[in-house]
């Protein structure tokens, strides 16, 4: 375009022509930008509400005994398959006193096993132990096991569902 | 004329393509690049591209549903034709690209690619180098086994340090609160979708930067990059000493190429994939979760870092080297480029190699880890099959002593061996650890009773050179 058709009449249609475009572009992403993003942070947000699983009846359990239960966490999707399976150390202290541990280190999520023998929790991954109340014997975890809620409801011992513990600082 | 080369020269006439691509592939190259050192980056190209045809592949068998991902692995290993081919190239093409793209890296660094006018070029490569690492990842997770599960949470809980925004980014990897049917879709979203869109985006920068910019030539020492004079240097050097890049370069990366593809697809038919775990089971705890090779040295350093520090170290350590390498040519972007004139930079690269190589060795065994498989104390290595002696030896290996302490040879290293201990410890002094515990060893005074505590120690004050 030569100098002489560039009158300042020109240049602002050009760039109202430019900003519209822009404008237009930018309107769009948002506006379908917002389901799509929004679906993917969704889990952010929207948590499961937490149920009592019951895990077995209280004369299964031994007093003084830690056992692994099993149960389903608290809204599995419909393929889920085994992965809606979870589990927590349980501890039968008394005729009606437990204890719930979740399965997960406090250190990084690893799955700590009971041994009974030596009346510990270790962990298989970074050498993370903890003593039969939860706290730490040694390795690296940097608080004692989390706990679950536990209760006797009908004859029945209960866990309520909770998330994995994630360990912040 | 014959009709295919009349019907070429119509298609060349329409569509130009041999045009615009035949100068590309023939611009002229710095002769001495055209050297074996300079291999690397094609090969982690040709080996991404065996990733994208067998992950396609993958993808025509595979079912990203938490609930039947495991079966589906079992069907293309064990039933599909060439499945079990496929699966074996995609994961070692894998370890193949992470390796051929750390060697690339390596050799830029000390060839100093990066510095004036290819800042650009090393950048967007450290990006790439992400991108590979998350490819890695998802990968490993997207083989939905036991191991999978665990990786998972392992990373979630990594994610959970992060000050402030830790819970969220945790609940976001994983997709929600459990690992579940949400987990396995959202990690084969970022391994089929995201990030190999991001990949093919990043590499088309990055070679279109290379055709921008140019080869590097092969590094002289006392020829310092000028950024004043630099680009007319080079200009001058390909028009007088450049070679076409296609095929006088070239047939070097196509050999070189043509002998990993051929390696990644011999391994893939002797060894195949890599067997499945047991499969994605969270209420299994009998689990060993241990990731793939090219994270055993990072799993190392999750496990040897010192706990007080920890959260800094896995927080903003791997921030702190992606920074560091991000802005490496802002760093130094002039001056020598030849490894000769750069001793630092051969020393990061040797230490980086050392450290890496030991952390590696070390994650293999895993010495801070129980040794739950650890094989009982005989009657033979006790020496006695009565007595407290013996029932000593036995409540060492009823009693949890052995997954971490050796004796002759059988139990775990995260202990001091006790073979000898009853040269080194008194009897008072193997009560008191024993009771109190101590360094990375749990108290047992609350476990034992006194009578297997006073067994336990004459088990132990029985372990001595001459017993």
């Amino acid at each position: 375009m030569s100098e002489k058709t560039k009158t300042s009449e020109e240049c602002s249609r050009r760039q109202f022509f430019t900003h519209i475009s822009i404008a237009l572009g930018s309107i769009a992403a948002v506006m379908v930008g917002i389901p799509i993003v929004g679906s993917i942070l969704a889990p952010i947000v929207k948590k499961p509400r937490p149920i009592w699983r019951p895990v077995g009846e209280l004369k299964s359990f031994t007093v003084g005994d830690i056992v692994k239960v099993s149960f389903i966490d608290s809204s599995p999707l419909p393929w889920a398959g085994v992965t809606a399976e979870t589990a927590a150390w349980l501890h039968r202290k008394g005729q009606e006193e437990f204890t719930c541990f979740a399965v997960n280190c406090a250190h990084l999520g690893c799955p700590v096993r009971w041994v009974a023998g030596a009346k510990l929790f270790m962990c298989p991954c970074h050498g993370g132990v903890y003593y039969e109340d939860g706290s730490v014997a040694a390795g690296p975890p940097p608080r004692g096991l989390y706990n679950y809620p536990v209760r006797l409801h009908n004859g029945q011992v209960e866990i309520l569902t909770s998330p994995i513990p994630i360990t912040t600082i | 004329m014959g009709s295919l080369k009349r019907a070429w020269l119509w298609f060349e006439d329409r569509t130009g393509l041999m045009g615009a691509i035949g100068p590309i592939i023939k611009h002229p190259v710095p002769a001495n690049s055209a050297s074996w050192f300079y291999v690397f980056g094609s090969a982690t190209l040709f080996a991404f591209m065996l990733q994208v045809a067998t992950g396609v592949a993958l993808a025509f068998m595979y079912v990203p549903s938490a609930g039947e991902a495991y079966q589906s692995l079992q069907y293309i290993t064990d039933q599909t034709t060439f499945g079990r081919i496929v699966r074996g190239m995609h994961n070692w093409g894998a370890s193949a690209m992470i390796l051929l793209l750390g060697i690339h890296m390596i050799r830029v660094y000390m060839t100093a690619s990066y510095k004036f006018p290819r800042e650009m070029h090393w950048i967007s490569g450290v990006v790439l180098w992400a991108l590979t690492v998350i490819m890695a990842f998802s990968g490993q997770v997207v083989r939905w086994d036991q191991t999978a599960v665990w990786s998972m949470i392992v990373a979630a809980e990594q994610a959970g340090r992060i000050p402030f925004i830790g819970t969220w980014v945790a609940d976001f990897l994983i997709g929600g609160g459990t690992i579940g049917a949400a987990t396995l879709s959202r990690m084969f979203a970022y391994h089929v979708f995201i990030v190999p869109a991001l990949l093919f985006l990043f590499i088309g920068f990055h070679l279109y930067l290379v055709i921008k910019n140019g080869i590097s030539e092969f590094p002289q020492a006392g020829k310092p990059v000028d950024p004043k004079t630099y680009r007319e240097e080079y200009k001058a050097l390909v028009k007088k000493k450049g070679i076409p890049f296609w095929p006088d370069a070239a047939w070097r990366d196509m050999v070189f190429g043509f002998i990993v593809i051929t390696t990644i697809l011999l391994i893939a038919i002797i060894i195949g994939p890599p067997a499945l775990g047991p499969p994605p089971n969270p209420s299994n705890l009998d689990a060993l979760p241990v990731p793939d090779w090219y994270f055993i040295f990072y799993f190392a350093f999750l496990a040897l870092m010192p706990p007080a520090m920890e959260t800094y170290l896995m927080v903003f350590g791997p921030l702190l080297v992606g920074a560091l390498l991000f802005f490496l040519p802002f760093i130094s972007n002039k001056g020598e480029r030849s490894p000769l004139r750069r001793p630092w930079a051969v020393a990061i690269v040797a230490l980086t190699i050392v450290s890496i190589s030991g952390l590696w060795a070390i994650g293999i065994s895993s010495p801070w880890s129980p040794h739950f498989d650890a094989k009982p104390l005989t009657v033979e290595i006790i020496g006695a099959d009565s007595g407290p002696i013996y029932r000593g030896g036995m409540d060492f290996n009823e009693k949890g002593c052995l997954y971490c302490h050796t004796i002759s040879g059988q139990g775990g290293l995260r202990g001091p061996d006790l073979t000898y201990i009853g040269d080194r410890l008194s009897a008072d002094e193997l009560t008191w650890r024993i009771m109190n515990g101590g360094l990375n060893m749990p108290g047992f005074g609350g476990t034992l009773t006194n009578k297997e505590l006073s067994d336990l120690v004459i088990f132990l004050k029985s372990r001595t050179k001459e017993h």
